[in-house]
């Protein structure tokens, strides 16, 4: 039995689709684990695509703290006797899928971009060495938990409604006080799910300029992502950040416009299928990683692209 | 208060890594302790002045020395290096570890957020659990008040910020703090530090859980069409036409 741990707000995430999806692909029965506020409200959502769903709307999984959620999980695994337990790889999803393994004393295998069944458990694939690697990792255990990394797997296909259930889990504090949450909600489709992305640079220059990077996602439907110069410079909210201290993305387009291509935002977005830039200087490294790109004065080009893809648009 | 630091050494982030026969071949690649596990390091010398009751702990080859003696050079007062040249996954590396943290019995654990060699985010998590205790991840702000935390840190969609009391595992990460260079007096007492050593097998753990079957480098070939974008609208429409019509990404 797969267990998956489904990611909500008032729908289900695309990360749990993807992770449903996967868990369709590996085959067998199928467990969608919904936890927190508002659970029931997505488990008809959910039941479409696994074969049980378990909503959990216990007082104390608000608000999140991993080791909640972890005892929650891992009881809910050793109740349903899942010999796999799937997660998203998102930042919460990776602080939480290692304290479920420890708890069920499984194999933990992280990040994956692909994944397998073999004899007695799972092969997958996924990025080491600041993503310049690829690994082969294989566990072979009776239970091996593994967070999928969000955009590398096809969404789940609907099929006969599956049994929802209420579950009541015995759960204990966390004894962590949160004081305040600062949510960097945008409008604009999260980054980390995003097919498209363009991020901007220093090479913007200020705050301002952003508006380009914006008006160009607005125009494409793109999420916006920034380098850590221009995070630092408090031009960009941290959440947009790209690269081996923010967010790992792979769209299908990456729009690099005034960044240099530094190895720590290279790991960020080095898988992106199509790399773009906009840069000035020819020499800039992200020229030897693109596909496509324009040398130029970023004023000046963004504008006119903004324009050209408008009139693709309409 | 006790501080443990967890820490390895990984290629440096500026080197050429590279495999051989599908697996990694670091000779000739400069090592380094690894940046994000430096943080916590810092951290640990910056609550306790002076390096008093720090100590920083490796479980991995005997080229983590290297990063040993850095983390001793910076003003960690001792070292415990758990030798072994098998690649441990995480869930008993916890377990090792927890029965260090047992022994030592600290008030903070540190350890980086994500690592540069596994890219794993997971040590810090696994060990919270394995010793029961909470976990700070991606610590960006630390304020600590007798064994009271209070800190900011990264969540996938903002920022967070939370009180607990110690014992607490924080991970650690690049806005905590700039790591200080070892000076060159330093360097000569952390020769004479004590640096003990032992194995996984003192804890009860030989084998690993994960197995690694393939490292490879797949770089993809890039097409490297660049335009020249002295005609901004002309460059412009140029791109927009190959992104829509070859790339089909628009
Ligand atoms: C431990 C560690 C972790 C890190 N993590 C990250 C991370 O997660 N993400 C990250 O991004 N960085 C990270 N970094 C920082 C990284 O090393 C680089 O410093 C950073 O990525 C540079 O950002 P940038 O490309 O915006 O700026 P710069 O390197 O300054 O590049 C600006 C670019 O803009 C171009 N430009 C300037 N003006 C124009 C114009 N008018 N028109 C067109 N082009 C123009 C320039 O030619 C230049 O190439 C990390 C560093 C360390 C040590």
């Amino acid at each position: 039995m797969i267990l998956v741990q489904c990611e909500f707000d008032t729908k289900l995430k695309k990360s749990a689709l993807e992770l449903l999806g996967a868990a369709q692909k590996l085959g067998g029965d199928i467990t969608a684990v919904l936890l927190g506020t508002g659970a029931g409200a997505v488990a008809t959502e959910a039941a479409q695509y696994a074969n049980q769903v378990l909503v959990c709307e216990d007082a104390l999984l608000e608000p999140y703290t991993a080791k909640t959620f972890a005892k929650a999980i891992a009881d809910l695994a050793e109740q349903a006797e899942a010999t796999i337990v799937l997660l998203a790889g998102s930042r919460g999803g990776r602080e939480l899928a290692p304290r479920v393994a420890v708890r069920l004393d499984a194999a933990y295998l992280e990040d994956a971009t692909n994944i397998e069944r073999i004899e007695g458990g799972l092969r997958i694939q996924h990025y080491a060495f600041l993503a310049r690697v690829t690994e082969t990792l294989e566990a072979t255990a009776p239970i091996v938990v593994c967070s999928v990394k969000p955009n590398t797997q096809a969404i789940a296909e609907t099929r006969a409604a599956g049994e929802i259930y209420e579950v009541e889990l015995e759960l204990t504090a966390s004894g962590v006080n949160i004081l305040g949450r600062i949510q960097e909600k945008t409008t604009r489709v999260a980054l980390t799910e995003a097919s498209l992305v363009v991020t901007g640079g220093r090479g913007l220059g200020s705050p301002e300029n952003f508006a380009l990077i914006e008006g160009l996602a607005d125009v494409i439907g793109a999420g916006v992502g920034a380098t850590r110069a221009a995070v630092d410079a408090g031009w960009r909210p941290y959440g947009e950040q790209v690269g081996q201290t923010g967010k790992t993305v792979q769209p299908n387009a990456y729009i690099a416009v005034g960044v240099s291509g530094a190895v720590q935002h290279l790991s960020g977005m080095g898988k992106s299928k199509n790399i773009i830039a906009i840069n000035k200087d020819p020499e800039a490294p992200i020229f030897k990683v693109a596909d496509y790109g324009i040398i130029g004065d970023l004023h000046t080009i963004m504008p006119a692209l903004i324009d050209a893809a408008k009139k693709l648009r309409d | 208060m006790k501080i443990l630091c967890l820490i390895r050494q990984v290629p440096d982030a500026e080197a050429k890594v590279k495999t051989k026969a599908s697996k990694m071949d670091f000779d000739g690649t400069t090592m380094a302790l690894d940046g994000m596990d430096e943080y916590g390091v810092e951290q640990a010398l910056r609550i306790n002045e002076g390096g008093a009751n720090t100590i920083a702990v490796a479980l991995g080859s005997n080229r983590f020395e290297d990063a040993i003696r850095r983390a001793l050079a910076m003003g960690i007062e001792r070292a415990i290096h758990i030798e072994t040249d098998t690649i441990f996954d995480v869930v008993s590396q916890a377990k090792i570890l927890k029965a260090v943290v047992l022994e030592e019995n600290p008030d903070i654990v540190f350890v980086g957020g994500q690592h540069a060699d596994t890219d794993s985010q997971a040590l810090g998590a696994a060990l919270a659990e394995a010793l029961e205790w909470n976990q700070i991840t991606w610590t960006t702000e630390l304020t600590l008040d007798n064994n009271q935390a209070k800190a900011t840190h990264d969540v996938d969609d903002g920022k967070e910020s939370l009180e607990l009391t110690l014992p607490a595992i924080i991970t650690t990460q690049q806005g905590l703090n700039e790591p200080r260079y070892p000076t060159l007096p330093n360097i000569m007492k952390a020769k004479k530090k004590e640096l003990k050593k032992t194995t996984p097998a003192e804890y009860g753990i030989s084998t690993s859980k994960v197995q690694i079957v393939a490292q490879e480098i797949q770089e993809r070939a890039r097409l490297n069409k660049l335009i020249d974008g002295k005609d901004p609208i002309a460059a412009a429409e140029q791109l927009i036409k190959l992104l829509h019509e070859e790339a089909k990404v628009i």
